[in-house]
């Protein structure tokens, strides 16, 4: 790279308090992960795995006991374990949105969130919108046929209801760009976006 | 007695209406169960090994270390030793275990020893396939008056004559592969019962798929139920049981659990179906007013290792220019085999040729409408006033006729030109065998049991709709059950044949029922049955309506037992055909094109379809919606991107594949054409026709914008950069 | 994903204790959004995982005599809704662009900008430097880089935001377990092109993180400009960010930086040159647009790179001074 000399003044580097008193010395020096979990584990941090252990999971206002290695992603999971399977697996990474759950609040993916990170924290799935009177979202894409093989869709419906709590009188132009991180194939964007509009005008 | 014919048009009760799709908040809340999400009690997770190497010979292929890996249950080899593989991810093993993590693990430690062979992969240049001897002839059909001796010089003169008179362009068009890309990829849940094996499995083909696994599995087809009670796409790519879902049931069977195998998303792009390419060389001659009088071309491409490109059928495609010689040139290639996607060959057909008619027009700087138009008459089917009509509407829907420009005469502003296109499509769309049966239960339910599946086209609403329609029932009261092999058999969902097959044997098996039931309440009416009917809920006298029973009092004749009555439909052998076949769209395309950066964007798109007569319009309409949404795909966004290099597909990950978003479509507005004599037809099918037509308008809109023709689709910016001089 | 052990310390001093001096046996989670995916494909295949987040320390925004700090683990959609980012268009606006509220839901600034190349021979296990940039240079390289691409890196920086934070001026504070370890480090030197396999794409070692971001308060007109082809959250084919600062109708300083187009965030001091005395108008836009690309090396398949960039340089200039940019 060229052209550094735009950076700002370097104020120097002053050590930071949280490394008082750490053996920061001896960090330096060996640190291969063996001896590193010893220390670890003095100062209280839980190194856990890589065989599996056990976890609270917090799903749909419902506490859950599970046995997770710490490699198994949420959606693995809520899928295999809690029987939860409409977050769905479609990539590899968190591109299609098909995985789509409210985590603490926030519409993340479930095929890139470890289940680990979850600890204590409240999951919300697409299950907690069904139900004997759905919600308003599930309800507005049965009637704009906001789906074809389906496969998409309760991602798509988690991510709408987070859209909207978040921007709940939306305009048709703040869907069409706030809703792109849910991928369909058969085609079904035109009718979520109405869907979505449906809610709006629905909430107000 | 009631007969079987379709109540005339404006007469139906549920036919033609718009209600919900029966399983759309199941569906949309997560509850409805697809392949992937069948989850027996000790199941173990399997995945494949894809190979890594685009074309070698296996030497050997050791899962013993993956059988040492903690976690993993079972594994074994798919190909032998002195096997030839042709393609990257042509699959090698499979590996079942506890979770996720433990087969990638198993995966990662399988030992291969393969042996490189020189790979060829390349299917857009010609010249290269030659020199890699890739190539072989696929087809030559020349059509010329009966009297010509010499081809070539007839050829010659008539392109000499439209030269004189009128226009003669050359040009090169093309369309590249692109998979399937089924969200929910293919695979099975596999679980044994002692000898009998039931399978979920993602399939298009509940009914005919058994047999694939009993026969490699040596046991008895009536010993494998096939479920698939949702299935998340397929496009065409889902007819088989498939060597990695049988080689599932193989390590269910030898574990003694339940095992699920859905191929993971790079195996499932590589190998588990992709649409043929086709590029094409072509030299077009017309008269003044742009109608083509002849038609040389040759065209090239790849369906994988056998090489089977685009039929020439297609070529040019639904106009059929009085001469026309078309020679077509197969390139086999080391990449993935294709399978059957939406309306085989049209799409590719479509885009190699109205492209060609659309560049007529900007040659003579007239309106691609009028071009469009005057080609009419030589339309392969007997659509052209179909067309016509079509054309005069969706005309009507983009305002073409204010909005037009000649090809690259359009204002520009801010950097941005728009541009208009169209392209007309055809397809078949007859009803496929289908059998049904049908319960009428002493306390008034109704049941339809069929074979079937549902794609995400409505199958199991359209059930229902006839079926209540038939009995003069609501919707609701109707409970339908598809998706198990167990029921009577119904065909595979391919070519648009569903929603006209399983109406055919519905309505048939309905009308049987409810004859049957008529029968023990003409008595009590004191009528000939022949003189009642099903209508809102009741069977009534015809004619005089306060003579009649509820339906649930109809039923409460039955005694014990239910009215159970079969539907049957055959094609070519059942009478009375409540179907009908051919399919006929026009489409147009509004584009607006970012010069600098050759970014595309739809603004608004019009498709004008007929299908006859119309079951569900809400239905249809989502359904022609996604057709073109998946056209502006592969019109803009996706194809299979091949390595020369080291043979790979480079970009078989969702976040490399590219596709469109729910901001990149703009208006869609979609016509239901059903005229009395489209609706008089009966049912046609409507899955594959609109997909066909967007890659020609979106392509032909863009040239209308740019004054040059981007030549292949998709139309990236790279692309669009490149006929601009800028790329 | 390959088995392994996994902390979630609470403290920075716990964090540091947990990471190996090697690089490939510890990694951080930060937002998980790639690092999960790759580890899905075992692309990457650590034996230890360090989720940062319950490091109170780490996350949150902050205005300090500095400037605006921003904890590593402050998720993007967090950042772009904070106030505190009014006068950062740029960095908003990038993080509008990513396409998906999920990915800025659950990203984060630290993991944004330590973010793994663009690259699919990378993605495929090819390695960092694919054969030491043969497969690049004799396979498909559309995305590839068109700047510093001679060595054997020819990938493109996976960051989105840093770009915009080097036009912005800002700097990492980066700890480590040992004293020397710990530095302030303007984002314009973080960045490095990797010369063999053992080496990364920034200046860190395997036991140093990113803590926060400073963005000081200098004051510059900014923007930023993504060239993409559609709305979702696809890597964008060219990007540029700019700041300026405009006193009497005249560029009095200027930081142009570009994104996707190098093996790191490319500054262009050409660009800069071109600006500085000028009016900001479409054509010095345009003349700085064609001085920053003047010096591009494209590979074989991506000259149309040069034109993008040169279209992004543009655009964020005229945005970051208000014009309209023309285009979508």
């Amino acid at each position: 790279m060229k052209d550094h000399d735009q950076g700002r003044g370097r104020s120097g580097f002053s050590r930071r308090e949280f490394l008082k008193g750490s053996s920061a010395a001896a960090a330096a020096t060996a640190l291969s992960v063996g001896p590193a979990v010893a220390r670890a584990e003095e100062k209280g941090t839980k190194l856990v795995g890589p065989g599996a252990t056990s976890l609270t999971l917090n799903v749909n206002g419902k506490d859950h006991q599970v046995q997770v290695e710490p490699r198994m992603t949420l959606l693995e999971v809520l899928r295999y374990q809690l029987k939860l399977t409409g977050a769905k697996p479609v990539a590899t990474d968190g591109s299609c949105g098909a995985a789509t759950v409210i985590v603490d609040g926030k519409p993340i993916s479930a095929a890139t969130t470890l289940a680990l990170d979850c600890k204590g924290k409240k999951i919300q799935t697409v299950e907690s919108l069904g139900g004997p009177e759905p919600d308003q979202v599930v309800k507005a894409f049965a009637k704009a046929d906001a789906q074809q093989c389906g496969f998409c869709t309760p991602g798509f419906v988690v991510a709408v209801r987070a859209f909207l709590d978040k921007h709940p009188n939306a305009t048709k132009e703040e869907i069409r760009q706030g809703l792109n991180g849910n991928l369909c194939r058969c085609g079904t964007y035109y009718d979520v976006i109405e869907a979505a509009l449906e809610c709006v005008k629905g909430g107000s | 007695m009631a007969n079987i014919d379709w109540p005339k048009q404006g007469t139906a009760s549920v036919l033609g209406t718009s209600p919900d799709r029966l399983d759309a908040i199941a569906k949309a809340s997560g509850a409805a169960k697809y392949t992937y999400d069948i989850v027996p009690d000790k199941m173990l997770l399997a995945r494949v090994l894809g190979c890594p190497l685009a074309h070698c010979k296996v030497k050997s292929i050791d899962v013993a270390p993956a059988l040492k890996v903690p976690g993993v249950v079972a594994a074994e080899p798919m190909k032998n030793a002195g096997d030839e593989v042709l393609w990257e991810g042509d699959i090698l093993a499979i590996v079942a275990g506890e979770t996720e993590g433990a087969v990638a693990e198993g995966l990662k430690a399988i030992k291969l020893d393969l042996e490189p062979l020189e790979f060829y992969v390349d299917d857009a240049n010609l010249e290269a396939a030659e020199k890699a001897d890739r190539t072989r002839p696929a087809g030559r059909n020349v059509r010329t008056p009966d009297d010509v001796d010499d081809e070539d010089e007839y050829f010659e003169k008539l392109f000499k004559e439209c030269e004189r008179d009128g226009v003669v362009i050359e040009a090169e068009y093309g369309v590249n592969v692109i998979t399937h890309m089924c969200l929910e990829p293919h695979g099975s849940t596999c679980v044994w019962e002692g000898d009998k094996l039931i399978v979920y499995h993602s399939t298009q083909n509940v009914s005919g798929t058994a047999p694939q696994f009993a026969s490699p599995l040596g046991v008895a087809a009536s010993d494998v139920t096939v479920i698939c009670d949702y299935i998340g796409g397929g496009f065409g790519s889902k007819f088989q049981a498939d060597e990695w879902s049988v080689a599932a049931a193989r390590l269910a069977k030898s574990t003694g659990r339940p095992v699920k195998l859905m191929l993971d998303r790079a195996t499932e792009l590589k190998t588990a179906g992709n649409r043929p390419s086709g590029f094409i060389k072509v030299k077009v001659g017309a008269d003044k007013n742009g109608v083509v009088k002849v038609w040389d071309s040759h065209h090239w491409g790849t369906n994988g290792p056998a090489g089977a490109p685009v039929s020439q059928a297609v070529i040019p495609y639904v106009f059929d220019p009085p001469n026309r010689r078309r020679v077509v040139t197969s390139i086999s290639t080391n990449t993935g085999p294709a399978r059957a996607w939406r309306a085989p060959n049209h799409p590719q057909g479509c885009a190699m040729s109205q492209t060609a008619y659309d560049d007529i027009a900007r040659a003579l700087g007239i309106d691609s409408y009028d071009v469009f138009l005057r080609n009419l008459p030589s339309v392969t089917n007997d659509k052209a006033e179909v067309y016509a009509d079509q054309m005069k509407i969706a005309a009507k829907l983009m305002d073409w006729k204010a909005k037009w420009h000649p090809h690259g005469k359009g204002p520009e502003r801010d950097g941005v030109v728009s541009g208009l296109g169209m392209a007309i499509h055809t397809w078949g769309g007859a009803a496929h065998n289908s059998s049904c049966t049908i319960k009428v239960h002493p306390d008034g339910g109704v049941e339809a049991i069929l074979g079937s599946q549902d794609l995400g086209t409505g199958t199991r609403t359209v059930i229902a709709m006839v079926v209540a329609e038939t009995l003069g029932l609501p919707v609701d009261a109707v409970k339908v059950s598809i998706g198990s092999s167990k029921y009577p058999a119904s065909g595979p969902s391919g070519g648009s044949t569903t929603v006209g097959g399983v109406s055919e044997s519905t309505r048939r098996g309905a009308t049987a029922a409810l004859n049957m039931l008529l029968a023990k309440v003409a008595p009590k009416l004191g009528v000939d049955a022949d003189q009642l009917q099903a209508k809102n809920g009741r069977i009534e006298v015809i004619g005089n309506p306060s003579k009649s029973v509820s339906w649930k009092e109809a039923c409460s004749l039955l005694g014990m037992n239910p009215i159970e009555a079969q539907g049957n439909f055959q094609r070519g052998q059942s009478e009375n055909s409540l179907s009908s076949s051919g399919a006929a769209g026009v489409q147009m395309a509004e584009v607006e094109v970012d010069r600098e950066t050759g970014v595309v964007r739809i603004k608004k798109f019009v498709a004008v379809q007929d299908m006859g007569l119309i079951i569900n319009r809400k239905l249809a309409t989502s359904q022609i919606h996604g057709s073109v949404i998946m056209g502006i795909a592969y019109a803009l966004f996706e194809e299979r991107i091949m390595d020369n290099k080291t043979g790979k597909f480079l970009n078989a990950e969702l976040s490399d594949y590219k596709l469109p978003r729910l901001g990149d479509v703009g208006e869609v507005v979609v016509e239901l054409y059903e005229p009395e004599s489209e609706y008089n037809r009966g049912v046609v099918g409507l899955g594959e026709p609109p997909v066909i037509a967007p890659g020609a308008a979106i392509s032909n809109a863009v040239c209308n914008a740019l004054g040059v023709r981007v030549p292949v689709l998709p139309l990236t910016p790279a692309r669009v950069l490149a006929a601009l001089g800028k790329g | 994903m390959k088995a392994f052990e996994y902390a979630a310390p609470t403290t920075e001093a716990e964090v540091l204790e947990l990471l190996s001096p090697e690089w490939g046996k510890t990694e951080i989670l930060a937002g998980g959004t790639d690092l999960v995916g790759l580890m899905k494909a075992m692309i990457i295949t650590p034996d230890r995982v360090v989720n940062i987040k319950e490091v109170d320390t780490l996350r949150g925004i902050r205005r300090t005599s500095q400037g605006l700090e921003i904890g590593a683990v402050t998720n993007l959609d967090d950042i772009h809704d904070s106030p505190h980012l009014e006068p950062f268009p740029a960095v908003r606006q990038v993080i509008a662009g990513l396409g998906s509220m999920q990915l800025a839901a659950q990203g984060t600034i630290g993991g944004d900008l330590c973010k793994r190349p663009n690259c699919w021979y990378f993605r495929n296990g090819f390695g960092l430097l694919a054969k030491r940039g043969t497969l690049v240079a004799e396979g498909d390289n559309r995305y590839h880089a068109i700047f510093n691409n001679a060595g054997p890196a020819k990938f493109v920086s996976g960051s989105r935001l840093a770009p915009a934070l080097i036009a912005l001026g800002a700097f990492v504070r980066v700890i480590g377990p040992d004293p020397e370890q710990q530095a302030e480090i303007p984002l314009s030197e973080f960045y490095r092109t990797p010369r063999d396999e053992n080496q990364r794409e920034n200046v860190l070692l395997p036991s140093q993180l990113v803590a926060d971001v400073v963005i000081p308060d200098l004051g510059l007109a900014n923007a930023a400009y993504e060239v993409k082809q559609g709305c979702g959250p696809e890597v964008p084919l060219a990007a540029a960010a700019a700041a300026l600062r405009i006193e009497g109708g005249r560029v009095t300083d200027a930081r142009v930086v570009l994104g996707q187009v190098a093996p790191t965030p490319w500054v262009s001091a050409d660009a800069r040159e071109a600006l500085l005395g000028q009016p900001v108008n479409e054509s010095t836009a345009e003349a700085a647009a064609d001085a920053a690309v003047r010096s591009a090396t494209p590979l074989s398949h991506n000259a149309y790179k040069v034109q993008l960039a040169r279209v992004a340089v543009k655009r964020a200039i005229l945005r970051a001074a208000g014009h309209q940019t023309g285009g979508f």
